[in-house]
């Protein structure tokens, strides 16, 4: 059996149990609504990822990896610990970044140049339609077992900053996130392993 | 009208032409100049200066609410707009996204002069590589986009750390006007040129924030009408309780009177008599407020707002005049005005004489409202007796007939005999009233000055939720350095906040504001200057540090030419920050106007509460170990202190008043009638003070001055007692009849008084009205009237019909 098809096979279990849920979702017949509703049915995440950024003002990559916690439906952690220890929380609207003993914290209402930066994954975890649509204009490729989601920013200040987010899945995992900023520069995140 | 009645006429109407020219000429305020001891300490001083015209004084917060978010944005920009062109405005924040871009492009030029981490050590090798590293690390993370386009110019991230110490409000912003974190409000904060006690000026910027909405509503199709504009601060308050105490006071004692006149028409039936009552009470008005002109070169709008009310006294001068001179049914004149003058003229002169001195103790207050008070009173009386005196019986027509209430006044006669045995009840209540006042002595006196604010639970809340929202906490604790110049008042600003800093850490203090956060003194400048290496210097340094980083130095070109131009600039004045949104921030905390400067460092308590005592001490002791320029002020505690310390020195005024009063009764009439004379109004006043006491309420100034207004009043009844007592029967009754009509014309005036939502005017109404009603009740049964002659009872009398 092929990966995909053991994958279909969990999808028809998951179809199974999920009885009423996924009926209502297979009725729809957007296939984005149906992506969302299943990666809504996730509560919390523990991911490892590493991450490159790719800076035309730099010789070579900075790369950087640690975790990643998600609990539905809006609070998103990322916990770099390589190179050097960082805390990135969004909770409720509010981003807030510790390093060491100093914390900063920024309304992303407040900075549309923020919110695809961070909101894209956070809304996608939650299968959060109306907040990806408010932010970004929405295509989604590929079929439930491997899926590609592409936004764009909406808002003229925040296009001058990010031209593109691009996630990619498979079923309910997220594999990659890929943001292109509109100076060129660019950051490819890679989610790892599951963690307890 | 007789030779000696045209020279008083002429001599009144000289005195007041007089007086209304005085008045015309005198200079009147509405500002906190009243609070100000009349010879303040330098600290005094500058706690009622930080009030009137500080730092916190001259902001007012402006919310937009109703409509859609995209309309309350457009209006708000709009409003901006509007007031930013408007010459009482100093300076507008909202939210504007070019405001911001202006201001980082200003840091970013000073950025090595205006960063606090610019230091020596920040640019060795190893500074430099850990300044690097870092905001390496920060280009990764989602702020980090504000600092890509700069990295190249500002590697080490001064402009980024210059923000991060600014603390910049991080406020959520719509359209590019602040919105309060619900997203029900856009929101700006307006800065006026006007003081927050110049309330005229205060009221024209509060008008023009309302007329600029109204316009910028227009101009939104659909937002007339669903939009409101609520605002507040310092001097929104200032005019708002200048016109709920004007409106209350119009009201008021325009009901008040309606009522008195209600009472004596129905007493006189005669309009000519009615009219006439009220000559002493403005002759009185107007000999007041000439004396304090006169007497203070400023009259305090305070004054003109109570002072009318402290004398209503003189309108029952008038009352024991007409009704006690009032002629007999058809009997030819009993009393005539000359009768009147030898015997009831003389009780009202010792009454007049006993109320100056309990308003006397007022004179000598150093709270100048106060002080004021006691001399409009004086001269109000004094001028409101003579006229009653020598005017009123003049102009009364020979032909004016007044009601005879001889028959009431036999009524009240008898009902008082019927008092008379239950006099021990007296000593029972004197009991209880002293017991209740011992038992509540914890909690008996008033100690905040916001006890005398007029401003409605509402709007507190609403200036509670607006400082929320724009994250401005209400400053309580201010540091003021002081010096020659403002270079040196910044350095003595530095000063504090190096000291001040380490009770942040501790959590001692929640934090400080300090104009140095913006900008440092020259000297401090010239420092961080000197720690920017030269550029064949830092090129080497620059090479070595960046070993093991992802960045060659070729890249950081820009960096090393501005830190050369950096090395050679003048430093940042104040004036160089005007037209930024920090320009405001600064000018708010630095004050270079007159004689000296003044740098101001505002202290909050933890999570923006109240410091505990031992947090305050401390304070106190960083604030006296950094500089002897600066000193801590605790706005509340040392507005409080100063309201107590009047409120004290009121009650020991009034007691010294009083123990003068006792001395002149007791030299004009006896030491056991004048015993007599005191002891009911002791006694009405203790069960007043007692029921408020009972009733929760705490005594403050004003029921201080309504307690010697009810000794003033209450006095000319005990001494129409005391007549009583010496006298023959025959002018019982109408006496009887006087002083019940002029106790209801005052227990109507002050009642009505008590009703007010305004503190200090239901204070004085609800300790006068129960009070000059206890004191005549008390007076009655304590006098000693004989019983009245059953066969003696006239029959009904329709005077004056």
């Amino acid at each position: 059996m092929s990966a995909a098809r053991a994958r279909g096979a969990a999808w028809a279990l998951l179809l199974f149990v999920a009885g009423p849920l996924a009926a209502a979702a297979a009725a729809g017949s957007d296939p984005f609504d149906a992506l969302l509703q299943r990666l809504a049915a996730r509560r919390h995440a523990h991911v490892a990822f590493t991450e490159a950024h790719y800076l035309a003002v730099l010789d070579r990559p900075l790369e950087s990896s640690g975790e990643l916690l998600y609990e539905a439906p809006d609070r998103l952690e990322k916990r770099i610990l390589k190179p050097r220890p960082e805390t990135l929380l969004l909770a409720h609207g509010v981003l807030s970044a510790t390093r060491g003993r100093h914390t900063r914290t920024v309304e992303l209402a407040a900075w549309p140049q923020i919110a695809p930066l961070i909101e894209g994954l956070r809304a996608t975890l939650a299968g959060d339609r109306a907040a990806l649509e408010r932010i970004f204009s929405v295509q989604l490729e590929g079929d439930a077992a491997r899926w590609t989601l592409r936004l764009a920013p909406r808002d003229p200040e925040a296009k001058r900053v990010v031209s593109a987010v691009s996630i990619t899945g498979e079923g309910t995992d997220l594999k990659t996130v890929e943001i292109l900023e509109a100076d060129g520069d660019r950051s490819l995140l890679t989610v790892g392993a599951q963690l307890p | 009208m007789t030779r000696a009645g045209w020279a008083g006429t002429v001599i009144f109407g000289v005195l007041a032409s007089l007086a209304l020219a005085v008045i015309a000429h005198a200079t009147y305020t509405a500002d906190l100049s009243a609070f100000l001891p009349r010879t303040p300490t330098p600290r005094e001083r500058l706690l009622v200066d930080e009030l009137r015209t500080g730092l916190a004084s001259r902001v007012i917060m402006v919310a937009v609410e109703g409509g859609s978010a995209a309309q309350r944005a457009q209006v708000a920009a709009e409003l901006a707009r509007a007031l930013r062109a408007d010459p009482a405005f100093v300076a507008v924040s909202d939210g504007d996204p070019a405001g911001f871009e202006h201001t980082a492009a200003f840091l970013t030029a000073h950025r090595y002069l205006l960063s606090d981490a610019v230091t020596p050590q920040r640019f060795t090798v190893a500074g430099l590589h850990a300044a690097i590293d870092d905001t390496l690390a920060l280009l990764t993370s989602p702020q980090g986009f504000a600092a890509k386009p700069l990295f190249a110019r500002d590697p080490t991230g001064e402009t980024l750390h210059i923000l991060d110490t600014l603390g910049s409000r991080s406020l959520p912003a719509v359209d590019g006007v602040w919105s309060s974190r619900d997203g029900r409000r856009a929101l700006l904060i307006a800065q006026t040129r006007a003081g927050g006690s110049d309330t005229d000026g205060q009221e024209r910027a509060c008008a023009a924030i309302a007329r600029s909405f109204a316009a910028a509503t227009g101009a939104v199709p659909v937002a007339t009408g669903t939009l409101t504009l609520r605002m507040s601060g310092p001097g929104v308050f200032a005019v708002m309780a200048r016109r709920l105490i004007r409106d209350s006071v119009i009201r008021l004692s325009g009901l008040g009177s309606l009522l008195i006149a209600a009472l004596l028409l129905a007493a006189y039936r005669s309009v000519p008599a009615l009219l006439l009552t009220f000559v002493p009470v403005a002759a009185g008005a107007l000999a007041g407020v000439a004396a304090v002109a006169l007497g203070f070169g400023t009259v305090h709008g305070i004054t003109l707002g109570f002072g009318i009310t402290l004398i209503g006294e003189a309108v029952d001068y008038s009352i024991y005049l007409f009704i006690q001179s009032a002629e007999r049914g058809a009997a030819p004149p009993a009393a005539s005005p000359g009768d009147w003058r030898n015997s009831v003229w003389p009780t009202i002169r010792l009454g007049m004489l006993t109320s100056v001195c309990g308003f006397a103790a007022l004179v000598p207050s150093s709270f100048q409202g106060l002080a004021q008070l006691g001399c409009y009173s004086i001269a109000g009386l004094i001028a409101a007796a003579l006229v009653t005196r020598w005017v009123l019986p003049e102009w009364r027509p020979s032909t004016l007939r007044t009601r005879d209430l001889t028959y009431a006044g036999m009524r009240l006669w008898r009902a008082l005999s019927l008092l008379r045995p239950a006099r021990a009840v007296l000593a029972l209540i004197a009991l209880t009233a002293g017991l209740v006042l011992y038992g509540n002595r914890a909690a008996l006196l008033s100690r905040e000055l916001s006890d005398l604010s007029p401003i409605p639970e509402a709007a507190l809340q609403l200036d509670a939720s607006l400082r929320a929202d724009l994250g401005a906490p209400d400053p309580r604790y201010l540091v003021v350095a002081s010096a020659p110049d403002l270079d040196a008042a910044l350095g003595a600003a530095r000063a504090v906040a190096e000291h001040l800093a380490p009770l942040v850490d501790e959590g001692v203090i929640g934090g400080f504001e300090t104009p140095t956060r913006y900008l440092a003194d020259a000297a401090t400048q010239r420092t961080r200057q000197a720690s920017l290496p030269a550029p064949a210097e830092l090129a080497t340094r620059l090479g070595k540090a960046l070993e093991g980083l992802p960045v060659s130095a070729a890249r950081l070109e820009p960096f090393m030419r501005d830190v050369e131009q950096a090395r050679a600039a003048a430093p940042v004045e104040p004036a160089d920050f005007a037209g930024t949104p920090l320009g405001a921030a600064l000018d708010a905390l630095i004050q270079s106007a007159g004689p000296g400067a003044t740098a101001y460092v505002s202290v909050s308590g933890p999570r923006g509460g109240d410091l505990p005592p031992v947090a305050l001490a401390r304070l106190r002791a960083a604030v006296g170990a950094a500089t002897p320029a600066a000193s801590l002020l605790d706005l509340k505690a040392e507005a409080d202190g100063l309201y107590a310390h009047y409120l004290r020195q009121a009650v020991s005024l009034s007691l010294a008043g009083l123990a003068a009063l006792c001395v002149l009764l007791a030299g004009t009439l006896s030491p056991p009638r004048a015993l007599r004379v005191v002891t009911p109004l002791a006694l009405a006043v203790l069960t007043v003070a007692a029921a408020l006491a009972a009733a929760g309420e705490r005594l403050g100034i004003l029921h201080v001055v309504g307690m010697l207004l009810t000794i003033a009043v209450g006095s000319n009844y005990a001494l129409f007692f005391d007549r009583l007592a010496q006298r023959e029967h025959a002018t019982v009754p109408r006496t009887l009849a006087s002083l019940a009509i002029a106790n209801l014309a005052t227990v109507a005036g002050f009642g009505v008084l008590a009703f007010s939502g305004v503190p200090v005017l239901a204070a004085l109404g609800r300790t006068v009205a129960p009070g000059a009603l206890l004191a005549l009740l008390y007076s009655a049964w304590l006098a000693r009237l004989e019983a009245p002659p059953a066969a003696a009872v006239p029959a009904p009398s329709l005077g004056g019909a």
